[in-house]
């Protein structure tokens, strides 16, 4: 990268040059990407502690789950973390129109995993599938089946909050390239946004076989 | 203070227990939240990192004020907590009285976690600084070690930090959806709570002694005039008792029920993580044999440290054995550990640091006499405070209790005057180094004549920190080589 940039108006006082800046971005976000892993990491050990205890029951329980939308759900994501890397390419190559579209083809595709989500949960929630001592249902053989919609509803629900924040991430950088404020020689954060939108559809194809395919 | 005061005599003075547990439970969530946590990355180290990295600020200037409103946001939420009917589960909220108390636990463990993300964000902050913005020949190892200090302890902050946060989340969540994972009616187990809880909080008692650790090895080495010794050992060793702190949660749980080896492999790696610490006493000693040392008021905070610290580690390797563990856990033994380390270690430190840069932040000298008799007051107070409490331990005085035999009043009565003398010793501080903002002596750029980059700048530095781009010329203690002069001599 070329250090002819030192005046631009992106470039932050306290950096030397935009490469610097750059590096300096994508370090934070792969560190803040860990935090995340960690975060999701003790809902992971929660899971395992409690499958170990009761295997029986978890794979009975996980009969009720809907196969075919998680199936759907997981395709969606993962057309939508193509449709947010292609949109980082077209905004190197400077291509704003197509990076608009692309970001919102993104935006659409998380509304409809939303979407799908909400279907599913409004189903067990009127079947009274629900964590802890709401649970209501009677239908799962195993001892204490509240346990696995315990799990099943914090790991989705704390995964959908972050499918949310993640949508408010992505309208703020169409915002901004809507507003001309991206080109070639700088795009980080329609990139680290990227990152991190890749991150939670990576959360969900570890979730989907461990909630829904457990057999 | 008025913890101390209730204990000075036995029986209901003027606390109910209620009262009591809710006070405790104030006094440990925070000091070790909003204080002893935040206090030396927050304070010191946002201001002196850039200055000895060379650099004109950190690299997320603005997450680093995000951080400070996501602090004042979760003070808020804990304030509160106690302002509306305050917590009495102590600071470890443990299952299941945490779940089951009807006092504003939620509230505060909101506060706790968002908290986190400010801790998140500085740690993070400070890592990507210090990976990206050093200056022109500032090579890893001629750090000064204040700042590989507040690299461990950034280290920990973002590895430990997110799992309190799902602990905390979970509990909430327990609390409100009754999920009934931390309940063993409901098939859940109140032990994995405590096995959450303490896989941050005892990483988080090194986010709390590292950079302490960092600012004595800046101290020490100044004020003995000296090249640091074992200057890699040092280095290595934080990052060291980062790794290892991460393996030692089992220790509080000697008596939560937990297997036999289990218990063993925590105990000896409890010992294990005595040999880093052990690495930097004796190379701070080593550094100051045949320095030419002078005794301002940072260095002796520095000594206070030494000294406070080494006992405060001492009866660390104590309940870190077994079977001693088990006589002594929850006593007030555990109490006077705990406060001979953080009060005695971070504390002394973070006082030790403060005063090691109140020139460097204001530009204005304080008062050398009125800062040497705080610290005596507050040593000697320290120490009657909480050497008392080794033996109300060992003689079997339990901790959290508001009231208690005879036989241990004179002990307590004692301990409860050592408070005071604290009390007061701090109060002398207050007064003056605010005073010496406004009438103090002009410090100069260097007043201790410390050779480490933050004293090349200007007092109070220049807005960018530096006039113009700084470029390494010499070591962090390269003592042997320069002599840098004192500029208020």
């Amino acid at each position: 990268m070329s250090n002819s940039t030192s005046h631009s108006t992106f470039l932050a006082h306290h950096f030397s040059d935009a490469e610097q800046q750059k590096e300096s971005a994508k370090l934070g976000m792969w560190v803040f990407l860990l935090t995340e892993v960690l975060l999701f990491g003790g809902l992971f050990v929660f899971y395992a502690i409690y499958r170990s205890w009761n295997p029986d029951m978890f794979y009975n329980a996980h009969k009720f789950l809907d196969i075919n939308l998680g199936a759907i759900n997981t395709v969606v994501l993962i057309t939508s973390s193509v449709t947010m890397a292609l949109a980082i390419r077209s905004m190197q190559l400077n291509k704003k129109q197509n990076t608009i579209l692309l970001l919102t083809a993104t935006l659409l595709l998380a509304a409809t995993f939303l979407v799908i989500k909400y279907f599913e949960y409004s189903h067990k929630i009127h079947l009274g599938q629900l964590p802890g001592k709401f649970y209501t249902f009677t239908g799962v053989e195993g001892t204490n089946p509240h346990i696995f919609f315990s799990v099943y509803f914090a790991m989705t629900g704390l995964h959908g909050i972050h499918v949310v924040a993640g949508m408010f991430v992505i309208g703020w950088v169409m915002i901004r390239t809507f507003k001309n404020e991206f080109s070639s020689e700088y795009y980080t954060p329609i990139e680290m946004s990227g990152l991190y939108w890749h991150l939670v559809d990576l959360i969900w194809i570890f979730l989907f076989p461990l909630l829904y395919l457990i057999g | 203070m008025l913890i101390r005061l209730e204990l000075t005599t036995p029986g209901t003075d003027f606390m109910t227990a209620d009262t009591y547990n809710q006070f405790f439970t104030l006094h440990g969530a925070i000091m070790i939240f909003l204080f002893i946590i935040p206090s030396i990355p927050a304070i010191l180290g946002n201001l002196v990192l850039p200055l000895m990295l060379g650099a004109k600020d950190v690299a997320f200037p603005r997450l680093n004020l995000a951080s400070w409103y996501i602090y004042i946001f979760g003070a808020m939420f804990a304030l509160t907590a106690i302002v509306t009917g305050g917590v009495d589960t102590g600071w470890t909220f443990y299952t299941p009285y945490s779940t089951e108390s009807t006092t504003s636990v939620t509230t505060m463990t909101m506060g706790v976690f968002i908290l986190g993300f400010s801790s998140i964000f500085t740690g993070l902050n400070f890592i990507v600084t210090i990976h990206k913005l050093r200056m022109p020949g500032m090579t890893w190892f001629k750090m000064p070690l204040f700042v590989w200090g507040l690299y461990a302890t950034a280290i920990i902050q973002v590895l430990a930090t997110p799992v309190i946060g799902i602990t905390v989340i979970l509990l909430i969540l327990e609390r409100v959806a009754g999920i009934g994972i931390f309940d063993p009616a409901m098939g859940g187990d109140p032990v994995l709570f405590q096995h959450f809880f303490w896989f941050y909080s005892h990483p988080a008692v090194y986010i709390m002694i590292l950079p302490g650790m960092g600012i004595i090895s800046e101290i020490i080495s100044t004020f003995s005039h000296k090249k640091i010794f074992g200057y890699k050992a040092i280095a290595y060793s934080s990052l060291g008792i980062a790794f290892i702190s991460f393996l030692v949660w089992g220790h509080h749980m000697f008596t939560s029920g937990q297997s036999e080896l289990a218990a063993m492999i925590f105990s000896f790696l409890t010992f294990f993580v005595g040999i880093p610490s052990g690495i930097k006493v004796f190379n701070w000693v080593a550094t100051m044999y045949k320095g030419s040392i002078t005794f301002e008021t940072p260095m002796l905070y520095a000594l206070s440290f030494l000294f406070l610290f080494s006992i405060g580690g001492l009866t660390g390797i104590f309940l870190g054995a077994l079977s001693v563990d088990v006589h002594l856990h929850d006593t007030y033994f555990v109490v006077a550990h705990f406060h001979y380390v953080m009060m005695g270690g971070t504390v002394m430190a973070f006082l030790g640091g403060l005063h090691y840069w109140w020139p460097k932040i204001w530009g204005r000298m304080y008062s050398e006499l009125w800062a040497k008799i705080s610290v005596a007051l507050i040593f000697i107070g320290f120490n009657m405070t909480f050497f008392t409490q080794f033996i109300l331990g060992t003689k079997g005085m339990p901790r959290r209790y508001y009231n208690y035999l005879d036989q241990y009043q004179p002990l307590h009565g004692f301990s409860s005057i050592g408070a005071w003398i604290v009390g007061v010793g701090f109060t002398i501080m207050a007064v003056y180094l605010i005073y010496a903002i406004f009438k103090g002596r002009p410090a100069g750029n260097n007043p201790w004549g410390a050779l480490t980059n933050e004293w090349e700048t200007s007092s109070p530095p220049h807005p960018h920190n530096f006039e113009k781009q700084p470029v390494l010329t010499h070591g962090p203690y390269d003592y042997d080589k320069i002599i840098a002069q004192s500029t208020i001599n």
